[in-house]
């Protein structure tokens, strides 16, 4: 069934259709063709979408959610084979509803924009670079013949506006590069909104954004949402998808696992998947529980680099470093940052993007030298020495970084990149047998020797990473957002992981996020850093249930959406 | 539409403050890319400035490593005839040309026709050199603009209509493209020449100074380049094609053909145009063959009697004006490419 389209009329002045589903799908299947065969990676979905609800599909990579969201607008994909029992989109006012099993090219492109807006996520690279913002959402009212120049003109900025862009008019002649990711993210959301769509899907569009803009992003939607707009939300966040959705369908391999509302999904999850994801969710609550249900890894402990000493492994004092920005200008990326790391603790460093956190690690492993303050590592110097005199030291400490597939050779593959990273001096005779055990320490087999990082898992990788971090027995591990990539129920696994390497080799953490829930859960010590300065500083107890700086308070805020869905940390968050 | 208030997106209250930060960050961010941009124009003329200077120098230290006692060669060139001179008639040409003053002053000499515009005298025609160059310069510069021109029409068309269209239709634009950047300029000259203008009699034989004439030399530089740059052009392209701004431009509701003309072909042409920078001056060299073979005036016919006839501040001055073009050309490349990607390097 094919109906013409309707023009668009006042919403508020329409009579109420009879059937308010705006979207459904009955035994939606998608296959892609590769190499001659068939691959199906969505099978026999189904859902309703009503009016003004949102509908989450959840799911992690690989499970067919982002998929399912492009069949929706007809991009699905080259090679891509689409089968409906139904898939339907309503018409606005009347009882028709256009068939999108079989929509031909040229009428997608007369939905897209118009009645289906598509919002993906990080505005850096969803919009086009080398264009002002205005001329972005301008060209969505062009394409569908909208108005005159000058009039898409004034449109464009009244929608920057009305989205809560300041200074629309200066703001639509800016680039993406030249704006925040706040700024920016809204702008790529006024775009998908230019032309009043009733159906809005977003493909993870906040995940990109640090949590205190991911909040705003949030906001907006859920206003857009209250004006009768109607949402497909495809997230791997759970904190995202509760403060969102009426409707959950949990996506995994393909298929949805669950689905019903928010609050029963949340609440009273039935599918052992939704369990699973539900309880890998890091917080204040988890701690000292494990997040996966993976056993428990067992280590040898090595007893050289024991050395009887009882002080803190690692002291920094007043760390100051300070950067030329292009103009000659200075920039102060680490202000008078002070902090202590006890033997067999972890201290968090949290902090949104440009907080410094990750130059105050570059310090801390002596990557970098600070223009003024010191480290010490296990009670000696450690910034203010020379190379050659801190590579006695060096195998104390290690790093694991967030990408590991960049700090790889790819030519390499596992046994060899271990082998290389055993530390100098290692008996030949022993080399062989260091690299198994560092293996099985973080929970692979010996058939992963073989192997090259990129035929492995994100996770794989990871505990490689970790496995030669491990390698010159070292007491103190640098995390710097080293679960940060990885889906939720890899990041419960890794930091299960952590948690046993941690006790039974006697580590200790400098654990460096942006995600307060990952930082609660694993550290004993917290600092909070914003634009390069240290605002607050405590025990975990203390950030999270009595925060003292104002920002804190905003960050525990907008974090513990995901934790108030567990009625055992309400103590925690209410106290804000 | 409804207005979507501000408060609600900010319940903290820190709206306002953010807003203000946000735009006098933004503020403080353009004055910095001016004074980045303005930093980088002096810095780029300063560079221009120094590549010419040592184009000039090396062309006259090449002039005094030659062989051969200047006095007698310039006489030579004269008389076209090879014998010895009396020492009076070679102290003649030595006062005229100042051969015996030393070296550093015969540099400052040099140096000051150069900057006076004249570049010397030729030994052979007793003209200013500037003007039996700029008297062929003219067909030169229009022969490889004329190339760029249409190498440029011929590359985006092609790479546009190939590149991205499923495997077999693309691995045939890229097949075609390498095909065409290896073609030699005197071979693919002699093929048009033979087909175009002896065979089908579409275009005369010899060039001349006519318009029409014009066509087969120019696509004989350009069709090489065309394949040259295509080849850039064409994997950048395919990599933008990629990009998730695309991807956000068809759930516009934007075709398939506005995708590729209003987004990809900007991007993927920023390659091509570092190239054409180089492309210049590397056409004017490709125009000495195809002067020759298309009976064209230019400035490759009078490079080679120069050469032969060891007309030295000839040759010199031509070198100068190939470095000064290459200059030029890549100041040029360097305005259009911040006009197309108007993103400052921020290290």
């Amino acid at each position: 069934m094919t109906t013409t389209l309707v023009s668009e009329q006042d919403a508020a002045a329409q009579p109420r259709a009879a059937d308010d589903v705006v979207l459904r799908a009955r035994d939606l299947t998608v296959s892609f063709t590769r190499a001659g065969q068939q691959h199906q990676v969505v099978h026999s979905v189904s859902f309703e979408l009503r009016r003004g609800e949102c509908l989450a599909i959840v799911g992690e990579s690989g499970s067919g959610k982002s998929v399912t969201a492009r069949t929706l607008v007809g991009l699905t994909g080259a090679g891509a084979r689409v089968d409906a029992g139904e898939l339907s989109l309503d018409v606005p006012g009347t009882t028709d509803r256009v068939d999108l099993a079989h929509t031909r090219e040229s009428q997608w492109r007369r939905l897209r924009g118009r009645r289906i807006g598509f919002v993906l996520q990080d505005a850096l690279v969803s919009l086009d670079p080398l264009r002002p913002v205005g001329n972005e959402i301008e060209e969505a009212l062009r394409l569908h013949g909208w108005g005159r120049r000058a009039d898409r003109r004034r449109k464009a900025i009244e929608l920057l506006d009305s989205v809560g862009v300041p200074q629309p008019e200066q703001r639509a002649r800016q680039r993406p590069d030249e704006l925040s990711g706040g700024l920016r993210q809204r702008a790529l959301i006024a775009s998908a909104l230019a032309l009043d769509p009733k159906l809005i899907i977003a493909d993870e569009p906040t995940t990109a954004l640090d949590v205190t803009v991911q909040a705003q992003v949030l906001a907006l939607l859920a206003d857009t949402k209250r004006r009768g707009v109607s949402q497909i939300l495809i997230s791997h966040d759970l904190s995202v998808v509760a403060e969102l959705a009426d409707q959950i369908a949990v996506m995994t391999n393909g298929r949805i696992v669950e689905a019903g509302t928010a609050e029963q999904v949340l609440r009273d999850p039935q599918h052992p998947y939704t369990r699973r994801l539900l309880a890998a969710v890091p917080g204040p609550h988890t701690r000292g529980a494990r997040l996966s249900d993976l056993a428990p890894v067992t280590a040898q402990r090595h007893p050289h680099h024991d050395d009887g000493d009882t002080g803190p492994v690692l002291e920094a004092r007043g760390l100051v470093k300070r950067f030329p920005r292009p103009d000659g200008s200075v920039a102060t990326a680490v202000d008078n940052v002070s902090f202590t790391l006890e033997r067999g603790q972890t201290l968090g460093i949290v902090g949104e993007s440009g907080s410094g956190k990750s130059t105050t690690a570059r310090i801390a492993l002596a990557l970098s030298t600070p223009d003024a303050g010191e480290v010490r590592l296990v009670g000696r110097d450690w910034s203010r020495v020379s190379e050659r005199r801190r590579r006695a030291l060096r195998r104390r400490i290690s790093v694991v970084y967030q990408d590991p597939l960049s700090s790889f050779d790819p030519r390499w593959n596992t046994e060899r990149i271990l082998l290389d990273a055993l530390p100098p001096g290692t008996p030949r005779a022993i080399r062989q047998s260091r690299v198994r055990e560092l293996v099985e320490q973080v929970g692979l087999t010996d058939a992963v020797l073989q192997r090259f990082p990129l035929t492995l898992s994100g996770g794989q990788r990871q505990r490689i990473a970790i496995a030669r971090a491990l390698a010159p027995s070292p007491q103190i591990l640098v995390l710097d957002e080293a679960v940060s990539a990885l889906d939720v129920s890899v990041q419960a696994q890794i930091l299960d992981l952590l948690d046993d390497l941690k006790r039974q080799l006697g580590l200790s953490y400098l654990f460096i996020s942006h995600d307060l829930g990952v930082i609660s859960h694993m550290s004993d010590d917290v600092l909070v850093m914003k634009d390069g300065r240290v605002v607050e500083h405590g025990t975990v107890e203390q950030i999270f249930t009595a925060p003292e700086h104002a920002y804190t308070a905003e960050l525990v805020g907008v974090t513990s959406v995901a934790a108030r869905q567990h009625p055992e940390s309400l103590t925690l968050t209410d106290a804000e | 539409m409804t207005h979507i208030s501000p408060p609600e997106i900010d319940e903290a209250g820190s709206t306002h403050a953010r807003h203000e930060t946000d735009a006098a960050a933004g503020s403080a961010r353009r004055t910095a890319n001016r004074i980045t941009l303005i930093r980088r124009i002096v810095g780029k003329l300063l560079g221009a400035a120094v590549t010419l200077f040592g184009a000039a120098t090396v062309a006259f230290l090449a002039q005094l490593a030659l062989p051969g006692d200047r006095a007698t060669v310039i006489f030579n060139i004269r008389a076209g005839q090879a014998i010895e001179r009396t020492p009076e008639e070679l102290a003649q040409i030595n006062e005229q040309y100042g051969l015996l003053n030393p070296v550093l002053v015969q540099y400052v000499d040099y140096l000051r026709a150069l900057v006076s515009g004249t570049l010397g005298m030729s030994y052979q025609q007793f003209r200013p050199v500037s003007e039996i160059i700029l008297e062929q310069l003219g067909p030169t510069l229009t022969l490889t603009v004329t190339a760029i021109v249409l190498s440029w029409l011929i590359m985006v068309i092609w790479v546009t209509l190939t590149a991205g269209r499923g495997p077999r239709l693309s691995a045939f634009g890229a097949m075609v493209d390498t095909t065409a950047a290896g073609l030699p300029h005197y071979w693919l000259g002699s093929i048009l020449l033979v087909v175009f203008a002896l065979g089908l009699g579409w275009f005369p034989v010899i060039s001349g100074t006519s318009t029409i004439g014009l066509l087969l030399p120019a696509l004989t530089l350009a069709i090489p380049l065309a394949g040259f740059m295509g080849q850039a052009t064409r994997a950048e392209f395919e990599r933008t094609l990629q990009q998730p701004f695309i991807v956000t431009a068809r759930m516009r509701g934007m075709s398939e053909t506005g995708v590729r003309l209003r987004h990809v072909l900007r991007h993927s042409v920023l390659p091509a145009v570092t190239l054409s920078g180089w492309a210049l001056g590397a056409t004017i060299s490709g125009a000495v063959i195809v002067e020759s073979l298309f009976s064209r005036q230019g400035i490759g016919t009078v490079l080679i009697t120069a050469v032969n006839a060891q007309d030295l501040p000839i040759v010199t001055g031509i070198v100068v004006l190939i470095a000064a073009l290459y200059v030029v050309a890549n100041l040029v490349v360097d305005v259009i490419y911040t006009l197309i990607d108007p993103r400052l390097p921020l290290s």
